[in-house]
């Protein structure tokens, strides 16, 4: 424990000074933030009627906007738990997808600066708007899984999927590999970010540590997993979080649709900040635990 | 393929070093060949849809019939592009101007504070610094629909302490006029603030402190400090931040949604696009709004996308190294 000691001189200086710089985000945090946060927090114990330019008129009716969450309406549950299996499955197969690809990026090759920013470009094409345009107009969607449905008889994984089924090899865990196999479209757009995060912690490890590694006789697989897994492990926890935050404020997340809908046209104020706190501690929940355990394993090379 | 060295051909050489040479050249070369097939794979996956939506905007609604025509339009056109341009549908040229003024405000006004902050977390020390950087991690963390509820009701029905209200007599209703995004991003609450935040202090963490004592021991005042020698030093990380502040609030449909009903910006104007033709459209029949087909709507979806994406696509043209290299450079970590 340090000793708490009177900040005098030079450092109540520097003190107020840092204070000063990072003002805007305190007020910034209290203001837009915590006020927000709290509001909505009470207003999930409420029942909030609006009453044109008037004040709200707003009772307090306990858990009631809980319970209706959980018990009474006929999707959140559901898309909840679908939401949740998702996020999972896919910052899996997103963070196992980017470090593949940027240790593929990492070699030497022609057109290597090319095929960088190819894998970068969704990450500013499929941000906002633009993401989960095609799948919020019903018409497209319809046509999209006609097309799905009509392909799928040719494609690969599908073959490979019915070869597996009749050896009775597979179950829960393969249909999700699948569906991420099918999807990878969707991994590859959403890992623009991580493939640049982990390149830039693959160019950090200095090229004497192989050599030294391959003059002991290891061989490239080996230096793979003794160097530079613990080497860049620290980036995992970083693009994990990175992921499921991303993941959370995507677009066509069904939850957010959810409570947007229940927000703005049918203007259910209450059970919509349920149902936003119930997801937002879920994520907390899951971000904490997760990032426990990968912490546990990360390596600090210093 | 084979060069001379030292008097013997590859074979030769090869024969001398029992296979090996011809072993490790075929590895090579596989491996090359199998990375240049799933990159192309990859690249392809990635660009097809953006390919997929030039072709597409630029034919005909019968080319979308038609089983022959597959990528390259019959009957070429650029009705799409003078449809969605119509300023019924997107407004291109009036959104267009107010989504390059708003974006770039914005931007300027978020990287600015964001350094700021970011500075002082990087270099000062002071009580409670800790908790306050957890507090960045926490807003870089909750998605900002968690609050959108209560964001809603706080600028419809705005009021700060009372003041405003025991003044005028009623609350200002502030939800369709832009200076609340303004002031939360004065704030550093706007859209993924807490990353750059976060990006900024690690850059600046990793410069060394002795340009600034040097500065400190000349007499020079801390903002001063920060204004001429580190900001100067900072640039790379500035200009990536302030790109993806731009293109992000570009494509940002939910703070647009938000605050910015009252003026048609690109975001906004292309996630209603299908519906404002059809209206359009039906205006034209003497109905409501008219069904429109798959084709058209896709068509016009595809054609509304490549205009708002198009001036994006050609800054990550010119600013790729910017984008790219500068993420490489922070030295990210936790």
């Amino acid at each position: 424990m340090k000793k708490q000691k009177k900040l005098a001189g030079l450092q109540k200086r520097k003190a107020i000074s840092g204070y000063i710089f990072i003002l805007p985000f305190i007020l910034g945090f209290l203001l837009f933030m915590l006020k927000p946060m709290i509001d909505s927090l009470i207003m999930s114990f409420q029942n909030v009627e609006l009453k044109g330019s008037e004040e709200n008129i707003r009772t307090f009716i306990g858990m009631e906007n809980y319970r209706k969450a959980f018990r009474v309406d006929p999707d959140f549950t559901r898309l909840l738990t679908e939401e949740l299996i998702r996020l999972v499955v896919y910052t899996l197969a997103i963070i196992v997808f980017s470090f593949f690809i940027s240790l593929v990026l990492n070699q030497e090759f022609k057109g290597r600066s090319v095929v960088r920013a190819v894998f970068f470009l969704p990450v500013i094409l499929s941000s906002g708007v633009i993401l989960g345009l095609e799948s919020n107009n019903q018409y497209m969607a319809a046509m999209q899984s006609s097309v799905e449905n009509s392909v799928s008889g040719i494609s690969v994984s599908a073959a490979v999927e019915s070869i597996l089924k009749t050896m009775d090899i597979g179950g829960a865990v393969f249909d999700k590999v699948f569906e991420v196999i099918d999807n990878i479209y969707d991994v590859a757009m959403a890992s623009g970010m991580q493939i640049i995060i982990f390149l830039s912690g693959l160019q950090t490890i200095s090229s004497s540590m192989y050599e030294a590694a391959s003059i002991d006789g290891c061989t490239r697989w080996e230096s793979l997993w003794k160097i530079t897994f613990p080497m860049i492990s620290s980036l995992f926890l970083v693009n994990w979080i990175y992921t499921v935050v991303d993941f959370c404020m995507r677009s066509d997340n069904q939850v957010i649709t959810k409570i947007q809908n229940e927000m703005t046209s049918k203007l259910q104020y209450g059970p919509a900040s349920a149902m936003s706190w119930i997801y937002f501690l879920f994520i907390i929940a899951f971000v904490g635990i997760t990032s426990f355990f990968i912490s546990k394993v990360v390596y600090y090379n210093d | 393929m084979t060069k001379k060295k030292a008097g013997f051909n590859f074979w030769e050489r090869n024969r001398l070093s029992n296979g090996y040479l011809l072993r490790k050249r075929i590895t090579k070369y596989g491996v090359a060949i199998l990375r240049a097939i799933l990159l192309f794979g990859l690249c392809f996956l990635i660009l097809q849809p953006v390919l997929n939506k030039i072709s597409v905007s630029f034919m005909e609604e019968r080319d979308l019939y038609d089983p022959v025509v597959i990528s390259i339009p019959k009957h070429f056109t650029i009705g799409n592009y003078k449809i969605a341009s119509d300023p019924l549908i997107m407004d291109y040229s009036n959104s267009l101007v107010h989504s390059i003024v708003v974006s770039l405000t914005i931007a300027i006004l978020q990287i600015a504070m964001c350094t700021l902050v970011g500075y002082g977390f990087a270099r000062f020390q002071f009580p409670l610094k800790k908790v306050w950087f957890a507090l960045v991690i926490l807003v870089i963390i909750i998605p900002p629909q968690t609050i959108s509820s209560s964001l809603y009701l706080h600028f419809n029905f705005f009021d700060i302490f009372g003041i405003i209200k025991a003044t005028t007599g009623s609350p200002l209703n502030l939800r369709n006029s832009p200076i609340p995004y303004y002031l939360i991003s004065a704030g550093c609450m706007g859209l993924k603030n807490g990353l750059y935040i976060y990006m900024v202090r690690q850059y600046f963490r990793n410069i060394p402190v002795d340009l600034e004592e040097a500065a400190y021991i000349d007499g020079c005042g801390t903002l001063k400090t920060f204004i001429r020698i580190m900001l100067p030093q900072a640039k790379p990380i500035i200009t990536s931040c302030f790109l993806f502040a731009f293109v992000w609030q570009w494509t940002d449909g939910f703070y647009s949604k938000l605050f910015f009903q009252s003026i048609s910006l690109v975001s906004t104007s292309l996630s209603r696009i299908v519906a404002s033709l059809g209206v359009y459209i039906g205006r034209a029949q003497g109905t409501v709004q008219a069904q429109l087909t798959v084709a058209r709507s896709n068509q016009i979806l595809s054609t509304g996308t490549l205009m708002i994406v198009f001036p994006v696509i050609f800054l990550y043209l010119f600013a790729q190294r910017a984008f790219v290299e500068s993420i490489a450079s922070t030295g990210i970590k936790m």
